[in-house]
């Protein structure tokens, strides 16, 4: 299932950092990513895959280029703009979990939609349970970060990154600090997410064994995508 | 960002950090209790010095003094011209207030006030083998008690003494406790004239201010002019206002009048309420660094929180929080240790006005007192409590500022 306009689009996308030495992440990266397509992203170390995740993230601005959201172009955009526009369209899964460590699971897939505030107060915690089940965690909802174990708190993660319902999944090495299984058990959902639930996810990884089992893959080297 | 998010987020923080939070809180809680209970000391302090002014003192006194000497003749002649005059020697004339008589007939017309009339002047209390400078007033006693409580502060004695023995005198205590002076002991009252008085004590007095007890004494009006060798005349005219806010524009109006200089209470006792202005200063200037002292309190909790929790505003950035939403939440840290640790502060300096209020130990400074004189107002609680949240928020304002500022790329780069 292809929709006619691709729901993140780079476009010429650079970025450089400053300096004496200006350094180059990514250069010149073209890339369409359509509804329900799930993408890797895979590249040696320091190839700028991670840089590549940020700018169509909205995390990092480019030095040259757009990222289009929806077909909408982002460049020129105001900060309060793009935060909102990553709260309700984006959701990001990173290496490390990054919970809020004062906040039992639960909480921490609350927060997404609390900041929303579309949802009632009800419905945000049973959204949450929801998602809590759908990824095995009912038990575990009431836990604090640190009482789970790695592939527990990074499937939190992706509940909470499945909180206010987003278009786009990214994801920058979901499955780098998990053992084979719980790897396996990640890269699994976000397969459905894309397959199932017709997502566009992008996942950042060096583990090529699971960057083939993406539709489609995309090698960057030096910054640049290589056939 | 909905409030009770912020918020929520903002307490876990705390919580977490119990410790530093808990210092941060006593820092406001003790800025705002000292504020407190020294605002309520000091306060009461000088309420009470200014009631007892007020009480025991005229409101407004009539000298027989000009604040500028009279123009000489010739500069009125030669208006705004340099003049000099030698050899120019003042009148040896009778002091007093002329036309003091017509002056009393004038006031006492006016309505709300009272009038007494006084003829001061220095003279030497000798007593055995002690020689006491002492103020010597001469007063009409069923005038004096209108104006003055001094029969009030008697503690010995009568004012009606002054009328029964031959040759009353009635003195401070201060003065007769250096002179060993008791009830009914004969004293040698000397004159700058020259005149020998033997007067017999009927009478001793406490006002609280130690000034008054230390100097004055009190005779009838008529000794004290025969003392004075000058007879029929008064050189005061002591008022009592029945609204004492009006004073200094009664002395005022009084001196356009006659020409005569006047002074209110406030004037006589600018010295100390000039004192009090620079008390005050001092009060709010503790009270001040302590609060700033509480403000690094803050500012370096909030700081540390900011500092360790720079992946959590990494992620609720890139979650969709707006720079604002994450300076929220660290004022809000601020604004609850803020709001906190005035409500323990008010419950400290509650708890200390009150200690303070049950204290008791004898001082003599400005006034006699038997323990703090305690002024407990809604003001200082509402003063407090309003320096404490600025201070705090301004504190947490920083590090809020700073955490706002983070770009989550940085933060999720340097992690992963």
């Amino acid at each position: 299932m292809t929709a006619a306009i691709p729901i993140l689009e780079a476009r010429r996308l650079t970025r450089e950092l400053p300096g004496p030495v200006p350094v180059t992440l990514v250069r010149d990266i073209d890339m369409r990513v359509t509804a329900g397509e799930f993408v890797a992203v895979t590249g040696p170390s320091g190839s700028g895959k991670s840089s590549l995740l940020y700018l169509l993230g909205l995390l990092d601005s480019p030095s040259a280029g757009d990222v289009l959201v929806d077909g909408q172009p982002t460049a020129g955009m105001t900060d309060n703009a793009l935060a909102d526009l990553r709260l309700a369209r984006f959701g990001f899964v990173f290496q490390f979990h990054f919970l809020l460590p004062e906040f039992s699971a639960r909480d921490n897939v609350q927060i997404p939609m609390r900041r929303l505030g579309v949802l009632s107060a009800a419905d945000i915690r049973g959204r949450a349970d929801f998602l809590l089940e759908t990824l095995g965690l009912a038990d575990h909802a009431h836990k604090l970060p640190e009482q789970m174990s790695g592939g527990q708190r990074q499937r939190v993660a992706v509940a909470r990154a499945l909180a206010n319902d987003p278009a786009i999944i990214l994801a920058d090495e979901p499955t780098g600090n998990l053992d084979t299984k719980s790897a396996e058990t990640v890269f699994s959902l976000f397969r459905q997410l894309a397959s199932d639930q017709g997502r566009a996810v992008v996942v950042v990884t060096h583990d090529t064994e699971l960057a083939a089992r993406a539709d489609r893959r995309i090698h960057l080297v030096d910054g640049c995508i290589v056939p | 960002m909905p409030a009770p998010l912020g918020l929520a987020i903002a307490a876990r923080h705390l919580l977490h950090r119990r410790r530093q939070t808990v210092t941060s809180l006593l820092g406001v809680a003790l800025g705002v209790a000292f504020f407190i209970a020294i605002a309520s000391m000091m306060q009461g302090f000088q309420k009470d010095f200014v009631n007892r002014i007020i009480d025991s003192s005229p409101h407004v006194t009539i000298k027989d003094e000009f604040r500028t000497p009279p123009p000489q003749p010739v500069e009125s002649a030669y208006r705004g011209a340099v003049i000099q005059l030698r050899g120019l020697k003042p009148k040896d004339e009778v002091r007093g207030l002329r036309g003091a008589r017509a002056i009393i007939a004038a006031l006492e017309q006016l309505p709300g006030l009272k009038v007494a009339p006084t003829l001061s002047g220095n003279a030497l209390l000798r007593y055995g083998p002690k020689d006491l400078s002492v103020n010597v007033n001469g007063i009409v006693p069923d005038k004096e008690r209108l104006v003055t409580k001094l029969e009030k502060d008697l503690i010995a004695g009568k004012l009606e003494g002054l009328y029964t023995a031959a040759n009353g005198i009635i003195l401070g205590e201060g003065v007769a406790l250096k002179a060993g002076i008791a009830m009914d002991d004969l004293v040698s009252v000397v004159s700058p004239e020259g005149v020998v008085l033997r007067m017999k004590v009927v009478g001793i007095f406490r006002s609280g201010i130690t000034a008054t007890d230390n100097f004055d004494t009190y005779v009838l009006m008529k000794k004290a002019q025969v003392l004075q060798n000058r007879p029929n005349v008064i050189n005061r005219v002591r008022i009592r206002m029945d609204d004492v806010e009006q004073s200094e524009a009664l002395a005022k109006s009084i001196e356009a009048r006659f020409g005569y200089r006047t002074e209110s209470w406030q004037e006589q006792s600018s010295n100390v309420l000039g004192i009090f202005v620079i008390q005050n200063a001092i009060m709010y200037s503790t009270v001040g660094a302590i609060l700033i002292v509480a403000c690094f309190g803050i500012f370096n909790v909030i700081s540390t929180v900011v500092f360790e929790k720079t992946k959590d505003i990494g992620i609720m950035k890139s979650m969709g929080f707006r720079d604002a939403d994450i300076r929220r939440v660290f004022v809000y840290e601020g604004l609850m240790v803020g709001a906190i640790g005035v409500v323990m502060g008010w419950a400290l300096g509650f708890a200390l006005v009150e200690f303070m209020g049950s204290l008791e130990f004898k001082m003599e400074g400005f006034v006699r007192a038997e323990g703090f004189v305690l002024y407990k107002t809604p003001k200082h609680y509402v003063i407090s409590g309003a320096m404490g949240l600025v201070a705090s928020t301004f504190a947490a304002w920083l590090p809020a500022r700073r955490a706002s500022r983070l770009k989550p790329v940085d933060i999720v780069r340097g992690a992963a």
